[in-house]
């Protein structure tokens, strides 16, 4: 790659990061696995004059259960979601998931952070963790603070990581009862940006009623889009053909697709609705095997 | 099985040896141009366009001059004074070197930057400031010959229009005749789409003139290095360049695929920046800018027809073509050939008669088409063919293998003239059809895909008998800017029996090291890994045509043979000397001349070299040395039964290539492994026009897919698990019997794919899709009917 002429440090501890980040202001970029960033440097889209590297910070990469809640350190790698068996245990959309990231070479390098940080409603891990319900920890120079998903995205390559802060960790609660979840894109070919991407999550009673429904959506729409109508098109039900059909055709009408080479917006939202009633299903089928 | 006439140890025809070359290249050692490190190298960058056709109003180059490192900066302008700002194409059009005034296409270079450091040139780069006067582009190839279209050629004084050529070739009469009175005609309109070969590596250069001794040494990414040393004495010979001042080394290439054969503005641009600063100048593309401004391939527009019975006897064909060339025609066709071999469009059938045209017209996109792994324009020539011919077995209700059993030209028609003038060396095609149909196993399948229509599922067979032509090319028709499309093989064996041999040609990745030496050992039962092969500088190397077209084996590899008999005639004189009979006394098996009736009285190859070194006899030369020039007598014609199953999911239309049998019929194998690797390598750049690739430009000219996140090569992710094997029918008029692989699955692939993806959607009425044919095609052409929410989307 040969990108405009930049300055790089690699901090030793996370106040050191902030502390430069401070400093440093609006011409630092912080530079975590690099493969979304890289790229636009190479390209000269991005010119930022100082880079912050993470990848000396300690404390940042972990997996750990604690007390009902998942917590995924910001600067963990795809690859370890996509291998670690703990987290498959309730968790195999992060294998499905992270097997759709680009390529093997980008996931043993970016991170979970990064991806949720760049703000791209294109990747995957967005919707995954809108299915989720995941909640973000951001830290400042004045101490940490956290932001549930919802309130994250909020528009092309912004979120609500402000000026001087740095995302550290992303927690997800851990379901006690009947789970399953699953996520699938369609792509034109491996490593391609989803054409349409859906993350589903479902939780249900003893009786095989839906008490709960995540379903995120992949690059239809500005930012990574919650299906509300269709997580409520499925509570309260037992998951039937029906209600499946009118979950996955409310997800094709409420996303906000835009016509580009892989497609135009019509098809786009029947890819949706597609994957959508896919991802029910195997929810559910994964909810009944455990 | 193929049969070896040499044991392991000498491993001649036949052998599966293993690739000589590997063990630089796995353990990283190959040698490519970015790796030549020449003391005191310069770097250049180029300021390309960003409009597909503006007038230039003004250059500044001040800021780029003001960083330190930056040596120059050079334009058209700065070339003109030299009279170096247009070069010839491989096809007599011309090419800017570097524009004067105006730019044609978007990424065509506008100036060059040359620094000290390859990061200061890329800084200098985006310092240039070009002021332009955007004008309205011609994009649309038919559009292009509009009365009001602009005329883009306007450095061309009498050039009143678009208009390149026009090209024809059959029997425009009969073939009209039978169109009129026959029971079933079909049509379709195709596109077999603008591509680009996107090899691994780019192109690039390092340009080394020396000031003391007037001499130039070139490494570059060239297929022909001799042709292009001559290209370059021409273009600047009244400079001082003549052609024995200039040495071009072709080092290791890392693909070529037929887009290392032009001459891009770059290399020269960075030999005029060495000739006039005295020092080394490399110029390594990035992989936007090979994509979007070097060489495309294909872009031909074909209307196809066919005229035949209701009981599915073809009567004649009829293509009409529309060639988009970009701003020049910079193919890399043989002169004679505007078309290359399109001709070839009857394909692997008994057609009386036929009748084949064809337009070229200039539009604001990079020049091109280059023979992307296709001995130039066939694959578009197949495409047509056996499109047209599954359309035709779709009309009259018949099944598309039957009806290429009926039409097939028998094994006893050969050589086989056909309505387009060539002739057909050899080919057994029912066989090749049975062999596939056997190994798919054709006729189950079939039942499969009944019963899984009834269900709605989409499966689809398709399938692909072609014909390819290769070999290019015999001396009476077949040139480059005049120069005969013959090659070249040098043989020297060294007193201990140990070999070099050098070509014409350049292997890019096709194993020439290990096939040419096997090649050898075959003839002279001297051990393959006994001989050295070299290829690529003209200092050393006997003159070429080079490596594209899969004429490397034909030519250069028949040159090898005929040098080696040579040689063989030598050592028999030598043998009869040494062992003090006559030579009608001798007998030859690999590796050793004995005596009839007396095998205990023999003489081995390497023995008689010594000989030759060390007791020759009277009156003969000694050494053991032998170089050919081969004209072929004859193109060569590599055949292929291609069957291909798909299944498309009827809810994302997303296609999966269940099974893909190829069987090919390339004569005689030199070496079963490195021909297996090729027909792998060629089926996947098959898939990838029938599936994925395609340059695609807005109205404006923009090339909306100009990196490869857009641009999508396919990966061993999408490509199947594919089947091959191959039957033997050897060229009659080839030393060896052998008739090229490396292109045949790349022309044959496309249309077996998507024959089947078609076959896959002919309930829903659809009877063509245009490649590449994706999951978005497939919607898009399924809504059109109006069948989406039918039948297949809410099951």
């Amino acid at each position: 790659m040969i990108p405009s002429s930049f300055d790089y440090t690699a901090p030793s501890s996370l106040d050191e990061a902030l502390k430069l980040l401070h400093d440093l202001g609006d011409d630092a970029k912080i530079l975590a696995g690099g493969h979304s960033l890289i790229p636009m440097m190479k390209l000269r889209f991005a010119e930022p004059e100082h880079l912050i590297d993470l990848n000396n910070v300690p404390g940042l990469s972990y997996l750990k259960i604690e007390g009902g809640t998942l917590k995924i350190g910001a600067m963990t790698r795809e690859v370890e979601t996509e291998e670690s068996a703990d987290i498959a245990v309730h968790f195999p959309i992060f294998a499905d998931v992270a097997k759709l990231i680009a390529d093997p070479q980008v996931r043993n390098f970016g991170t979970l952070g990064g991806n949720l940080a760049h703000g791209d409603a294109a990747n995957d891990q967005p919707a995954v963790m809108l299915a989720l319900d995941a909640v973000v920890e951001i830290a400042g120079l004045d101490g940490r603070r956290t932001v549930g998903i919802d309130d994250f995205f909020y528009g092309f390559y912004s979120t609500a990581v402000q000026e001087g802060e740095i995302l550290t960790e992303i927690s997800i609660p851990i379901p006690s009862g009947r789970s399953g979840n699953a996520y699938h894109k369609v792509e034109r070919k491996v490593g391609d940006y989803a054409t349409g991407g859906v993350a589903v999550h479902l939780e249900m009673d003893e009786q095989g009623i839906c008490t709960k429904a995540g379903i995120g959506l992949t690059n239809v729409n500005p930012t990574p889009l919650r299906a509300v109508r269709s997580e409520a098109a499925l509570v309260g039900t037992s998951l039937d053909d029906a209600a499946i059909a009118l979950a996955a055709q409310y997800a094709s009408e409420d996303c906000n697709p835009s016509t580009d080479l892989r497609g135009d917006i019509d098809y786009k939202r029947h890819i949706i609705r597609a994957v959508t009633k896919r991802m029910i299903n195997k929810s559910k089928e994964r909810a009944f095997k455990n | 099985m193929i049969q070896c006439k040499t044991s392991k140890e000498i491993s001649g025809m036949g052998h599966s040896m293993k690739r000589k070359e590997d063990d630089r290249f796995i353990h990283g050692k190959g040698n490519y141009v970015d790796d030549v490190k020449l003391p005191g190298t310069l770097y250049m960058d180029i300021v390309r366009s960003p409009y597909a056709y503006a007038k230039i109003k003004n250059i500044d180059s001040s800021e780029a001059l003001k960083i330190p490192g930056v040596l120059a900066v050079i334009t058209g302008k700065d070339l003109e004074q030299y009279n170096l700002h247009w070069m010839p194409t491989l096809m007599s059009d011309t090419q800017m070197v570097l524009p004067v005034d105006t730019v044609m296409y978007q990424a065509q270079e506008v100036a060059a930057v040359i620094a000290t450091e390859k990061y200061i040139a890329r800084d200098a780069r985006e310092a240039v400031r070009v002021e332009y006067e955007v004008m309205k582009p011609v994009v649309d190839p038919f559009k292009a010959l509009d009365a009001d279209a602009p005329v883009l050629r306007t450095d061309k004084p009498d050039k009143k229009d678009n208009h390149i050529w026009h090209w024809e070739v059959g029997q425009k009469e009969e073939t009209e005749k039978i169109f009129q009175e026959a029971e079933v005609t079909v049509k379709e309109q195709m596109h077999i789409p603008r591509i680009h070969v996107a090899s691994i590596e780019t192109c690039g250069c390092v340009a080394s003139y020396d000031k003391i001794d007037n001499h130039l040494t070139m490494y570059m990414t060239t297929q022909a290095p001799h042709a292009i040393r001559t290209v370059f004495a021409l273009v600047a010979g009244h400079v001082g360049l003549t052609e024995e001042k200039i040495r071009v080394i072709s080092p290791d290439i890392g693909g070529g695929f037929g887009g290392k054969v032009p001459v891009y503005p770059g290399y020269v641009i960075a030999i005029a920046a060495s000739f006039l600063i005295g020092k080394p100048v490399k110029w390594i593309e990035d992989r936007s800018e090979n994509l979007q401004a070097d060489s495309f391939a294909r872009d031909y527009h074909i209307t196809a027809e066919l005229a035949g019975t209701k009981d599915g006897k073809i009567l004649a064909t009829r293509m009409k073509v529309l060639a988009d060339h970009g701003y020049t025609d910079a193919s890399a066709n043989p002169s004679k050939f505007p078309t290359g071999m399109f001709s070839i469009g009857t394909g692997s059938y008994d057609y009386p008669n036929a009748f084949m045209e064809a337009d070229a017209v200039y539009t604001n996109k990079p020049p091109g088409g280059v023979a992307y792994r296709c001995s130039f324009r066939v694959t578009e020539a197949v495409h047509a063919i056996e499109r047209i011919t599954d359309r035709f077995a779709l009309e009259i209700g018949k099944d598309p293998a039957a009806l290429r059993f009926q039409n097939f030209i028998k094994k006893d028609q050969f050589p086989y003239h056909s309505p387009t003038g060539w002739e057909y060396d050899s080919g057994d095609y029912e066989a090749g059809l049975k062999l596939a149909m056997k190994g798919i196993d054709y006729d189950n399948l079939r039942i499969e895909q009944a019963e899984k229509r009834k269900k709605g599922e989409l499966m689809g067979i398709g399938l692909s008998t072609f014909t390819e032509i290769v070999g290019a090319g015999p001396s009476k028709d077949f040139d480059i800017l005049g120069i005969k499309m013959f090659d070249s093989a040098e043989i020297r064996v060294h007193p201990t029996g140990k070999a070099i041999a050098r070509f014409g040609t350049k292997s890019q990745g096709q194993g020439h090291e290990t096939t040419y030496a096997q090649i050898i050992a075959e003839e002279l039962g001297i051990p393959a890994k006994d001989i050295q092969i070299e290829e690529g500088d003209t200092d050393t190397a006997p003159y070429g045509l080079g490596t594209y077209a899969s004429r490397s084996t034909p030519t250069a590899g028949a040159a090898a043979v005929m040098a080696a008999r040579k040689l063989r005639d030598k050592a028999k004189k030598i043998a009869a000397y040494l062992l003090e009979v006559s030579e009608d006394d001798l007998e030859w098996e690999p590796g050793k001349f004995s005596v009839k009736g007396a095998p205990e009285k023999s003489k081995t190859i390497q023995e008689i070299v010594f000989a030759s070194y060390t007791n020759h006899p009277q009156g003969m030369e000694a050494g053991f040395e032998a170089t050919h020039y081969y004209d072929p007598p004859n193109l060569t014609f590599p055949s292929g039964a291609y069957i291909c199953v798909v299944d498309i999911d009827s809810d994302t239309f997303e296609i999966k290539v269940r099974r893909f049998v190829a069987i090919d019929d390339a004569g005689h194998i030199i070496n079963p492994m490195i021909a297996q690797g090729q027909v792998h390598g060629g089926l996947t750049q098959g898939i990838a026009p029938a599936m994925y690739e395609e340059l695609i430009y807005d109205d404006d000219g923009n090339i909306l897919n100009g990196t490869l996140m857009d641009y999508l090569v396919p990966t061993a992710v999408e490509s199947p698990s594919w089947e091959t094997g191959h039957t033997v029918t050897p060229s009659p008029h080839h030393p060896i019997g052998a008739k090229g692989i490396g292109e045949s699955p790349t022309v044959g692939a496309p249309p077996a794919i998507a024959n089947a993806i078609v076959d896959a959607l002919k309930p829903y009425g659809i009877t063509h899709l245009d490649i590449p044919i994706t999951p978005y095609k497939i919607f898009k052409a399924l809504k059109d009917k109006g069948v989406l929410d039918k039948n297949i989307v809410e099951s």
